[in-house]
């Protein structure tokens, strides 16, 4: 098990390498000159442009510009981002707003979509179930825009219920509401994946020797159909975790969230590389990790799956 | 009915029956409506007793075993007759009174050991699960006691595997220490073997026989194995299409059957004949298709030269023991033998006996580490890619699963066409025209051409399974457990069709099985293999007669029923 834990690290070397060098490209690509654009209506003071250029390497050639900021992590410096603040300090700020409404709009599809999902598929054709199916696929067909908006306006503005926008504080309470938004996509998935996953089970003969033991129905569906049925919702949740920080962009849009996406959005318009870059590889890493923490969990909840030393 | 059941009777007059089956009627809701899978039932069970049901798959007989402890699909039900255990109808019982019956009064041992244990489970939490829901001691003692009872060594680390870490053999008697953990006054063993290797078969039903016998229970045994039935119950019921044509006792009912399709089962179970089925057209006996003398001369006067030559043939594998280290497993080890045209050479062996590792390297599927396969004089390791394909028009195979190696999205047409467009022979209408003399080869209906494999029976899919093998016209086939997945009647039917082509097209066959009943009727020369190496070689006849190796012996006395004795003319 530890060795395979430490090749999966290691597999996140080139991962790492490949992501930033792609972002730093795209960017790099990005048509504008982003110091003149920092001048905005003013005339382009040459001097002042040529000192930002060299501050910030944009004098320098692609190769060049990547392989200084690959120096800068190395050297745990991130650099600084258009308005001279340190970008680590940045990333301090919006990450732990942004992982904590993932977290909540995880925690929201993971038990409401299980538990959904688990008496739907227990309750196969009855009129719980068609109601939730047909409820999810609407959620499914909706984007996450017009869901945004309306659940904010009749929610937060109409009845009241939760505020309509967020507090720079990003409290919990604050970002209940935008959770909801968030996982709502996610959790029709889950319910759906539960769903389906829980009839298959249900029919398994290991299920029906189960029951031939002498076991009562809550045991069986327990100890027998809901474990083996959390096998492949488990993988979709952890690499949904990923899907969740980095998606939240729209959502932290319309709630006026200050978090990763709203920062990354404004580092893309005016076409601060390091921060774009330095923003993205943390969300890949986190994609990975999460991943390798759903191989793991998928192991443990798998034993036939196993991770030989 | 004879004297002895009479007797029986009288000696169980005074006891009234463990289990009562009457009139039982099983109707499963389809979206065609209702269908009834039993009709008017009847069976009896006493006390310590053993009663098989024997019939073929879709005889309703698993049905009405699990009506038995209440475990009928969902869209199942009772819709008439009753269920009497121990004086009491538990077809029209709540689920909470089945809930207290089933595990203490009545126990199960399903059918297939891979699929009925929960793999996310270790071994023992199954069976600790089954003693606590039943309110008796199931600390790790007594779930090792249980184990080691049903035979299984070593119960206490056993105890703490998963089921992925045991072998058929060893689930299976997992799952009887399941079933009998409780002492269940009956215990309903639905083909508690049919997934096993034959030797395996018989240790694990002799432990089934010694345990039930100590413990008093009454078995009730669902087979489609009349030769395991007659040997191992005390009554025969069996069932064909929903209803009961025939019970009594077993060996008067093996003896003397009186319903034709009794008398048809007894007639074909390839455990009880014994016989090379083209001995028996020698003997004037009609099969499918009476032979074109001039053709069969013809195949006789050809020299019977030896088409595959097999010499000393070794896999060995490569098996994968994390980060970078391999272990070797010699899968086929130092294996030769020869194949004469125009005959019939089995292969037999247990699985993991490397049997089917030699037939894929026969079929240039799989490349040998050493050794060579000769065919009609050519190394077959030496040949190119053009060869190759060449080689593949003449040495054709025939799989085990007939559901599986047919593509589903493929008519029957398109499917036996497939080969002939592949390489090329032909056109339209000549491919066509010889689809369709497939069709008449393998005995379908021209009509078969348009259908698709879900619409057709096992059997029908194993004859076009044939015909697409005949298509190119091959000199060798190879059969992979070509008829292991059928029924018994089928399973005749099919090894007929074979015997026929093969006097008729001078077809030489390498036949995989398991299975020495079928090897029996159909082939000519014997290889028995263990563990990857060929223990024993010869004619059928000899192999049969007088074995020379241990483990040829234990095969052979393994097969069901094959200490039965019927009168001449039934076998």
């Amino acid at each position: 098990m530890p060795t395979y834990i430490l090749k999966r690290f290691l597999q996140l070397i080139p991962v790492f390498l490949g992501a930033t060098l792609l972002v730093y490209f795209l960017v790099f690509s990005l048509p504008g000159d982003p110091i003149v654009a920092l001048f905005g209506d003013k005339p382009v003071n040459e001097a002042v442009a040529a000192k930002l250029r060299a501050q910030y390497n944009l004098d320098q050639p692609f190769w060049m510009q990547y392989l200084l900021y690959l120096k800068s992590i190395f050297t745990f410096d991130l650099g600084q981002d258009f308005s001279g603040r340190p970008i680590a300090a940045v990333l301090g700020e919006v990450f732990p707003v942004t992982a904590r409404l993932a977290i909540m709009a995880l925690i929201f599809e993971g038990v409401f979509g299980i538990v959904f999902g688990l008496i739907a598929g227990l309750r196969k054709g009855k009129f719980f179930d068609a109601t939730v199916l047909v409820a999810s696929l609407v959620v499914i067909g909706i984007p996450i825009f017009v869901l945004g908006f309306l659940l904010q306006f009749t929610i937060g503005v109409q009845l009241g219920w939760a505020k309509p926008t967020v507090s720079s504080a990003a409290t919990v309470p604050d970002l209940i509401l935008p959770a909801i938004v968030l996982g709502l996509g996610s959790f029709a998935y889950v319910l759906r994946l539960t769903r389906t996953s829980v009839i298959e089970n249900m029919n398994a003969d290991y299920v029906r020797t189960a029951t031939a033991k002498g076991l009562s129905r809550f045991q069986v569906v327990r100890v027998h159909i809901l474990r083996n049925s959390l096998i492949p919702v488990i993988t979709f949740l952890g690499a949904d975790l990923g899907a969740l920080m980095g998606g939240a962009i729209v959502t932290e849009g319309i709630f006026n969230v200050p978090g990763v996406g709203n920062r990354l959005y404004r580092a893309v318009l005016s076409g601060e590389g390091p921060t774009v870059v330095s923003i993205v590889t943390v969300l890949v890493l986190i994609y990975c990790l999460s991943n390798l923490l759903v191989d793991l969990l998928y192991g443990w909840l798998d034993p036939r799956i196993r991770y030989d030393s | 009915m004879s004297a002895s059941v009479d007797f029986q009777e009288a000696e169980y007059a005074t006891e009234r029956p463990l289990l009562e089956i009457r009139n039982l009627a099983i109707g499963f809701t389809t979206s065609n409506g209702e269908v009834n899978a039993v009709r008017n039932a009847h069976l009896t069970i006493m006390p310590g007793e053993t009663v098989a049901i024997v019939g073929e798959s879709g005889s309703g007989k698993s049905t009405t075993a699990l009506a038995a402890i209440g475990l009928l699909p969902g869209n199942g039900r009772v819709s008439a007759g009753q269920i009497l255990f121990d004086g009491e109808d538990i077809s029209s019982a709540g689920e909470k009174r089945m809930i207290e019956l089933r595990g203490n009064s009545i126990g199960m041992v399903p059918q297939d050991p891979m699929s009925n244990l929960n793999p996310v489970w270790k071994i023992g939490d199954q069976v600790r699960e089954t003693l606590k829901a039943n309110s008796l001691p199931s600390g790790p003692d007594d779930v090792a006691k249980v184990l080691s009872q049903a035979g299984l060594p070593d119960a206490a680390s056993r105890a703490k595997q998963y089921p992925h870490e045991f072998s058929g053999g060893m689930r299976q008697r997992a799952l009887i220490a399941i079933g009998l953990s409780c002492q269940p006054r009956l215990l309903i063993a639905d083909e508690p073997t049919s997934a096993l290797d034959v030797t395996v078969q018989r240790q694990i039903l002799d432990h089934l026989d010694k345990m039930t016998t100590e413990l008093g229970t009454a078995v009730l045994l669902i087979t489609h194995d009349l030769g395991l039935a007659a040997e191992r119950a005390d009554q025969v019921v069996v069932m064909y299409r929903g209803q009961v044509v025939e019970s009594g006792p077993s060996l008067e009912l093996l003896q003397n059957p009186q319903h034709p399709y009794t008398q048809r089962l007894v007639a074909s179970a390839p455990s009880l004949a014994s016989r090379r089925i083209q001995a028996a057209k020698e003997l004037g006996v009609e099969t499918d298709d009476m032979l074109a003398p001039a053709e069969t001369a013809a195949v006789q006067s050809s020299a019977p030269d030896e088409v595959l030559q097999i010499q000393n043939l070794r896999k060995v594998f490569k098996l994968r023991s994390g980060f970078g280290k391999s272990t070797d497993f010699t899968a086929v080890d130092d294996v030769s033998f020869s194949v004469k045209r125009g005959t019939t050479t089995a292969i037999v062996g247990e699985s993991g006996s490397g049997k089917s590792t030699v037939a894929q390297m026969v079929l240039n599927l799989l490349t040998p580490t050493s050794g060579k396969i000769v065919f009609d004089g050519v190394d077959t390791s030496t040949l190119n890619s053009k060869e190759i394909f060449a080689f593949r028009r003449r040495v054709q195979p025939i799989f085990q699963d007939p559901y599986g190696s047919l593509d589903p999205m493929y008519n029957i047409f398109r499917t036996i066409e497939e080969p002939l467009r592949t390489h090329k022979i032909g056109d339209k209408t000549s491919r066509e025209k010889k689809v369709r003399e497939l069709l008449d080869q393998v005995a379908l209906p021209q009509s078969t051409m348009q259908r698709y494999p879900n619409e057709l029976s096992g059997g029908q899919r194993q004859r076009v399974a044939i015909a697409r093998a005949l298509a190119l016209d091959p000199e060798v086939i190879i059969c992979d457990e070509a008829v292991s997945a059928l029924d018994v009647l089928v399973q005749a039917q099919v090894l007929n069709l074979l015997a026929d082509l093969q006097s008729r097209l001078g077809l030489t066959y390498l036949f995989i099985t398991h299975d020495l009943a079928v090897v029996r009727q159909i082939a000519d020369h014997v290889c028995v293999m263990q563990k990857g190496r060929l223990v024993e070689a010869g004619s059928t006849d000899d192999v049969f007669d007088a074995p020379q190796q241990d483990y040829t012996k234990a095969l052979l006395n393994a097969i069901p029923g094959a200490g039965l004795m019927l009168p001449p003319e039934v076998a």
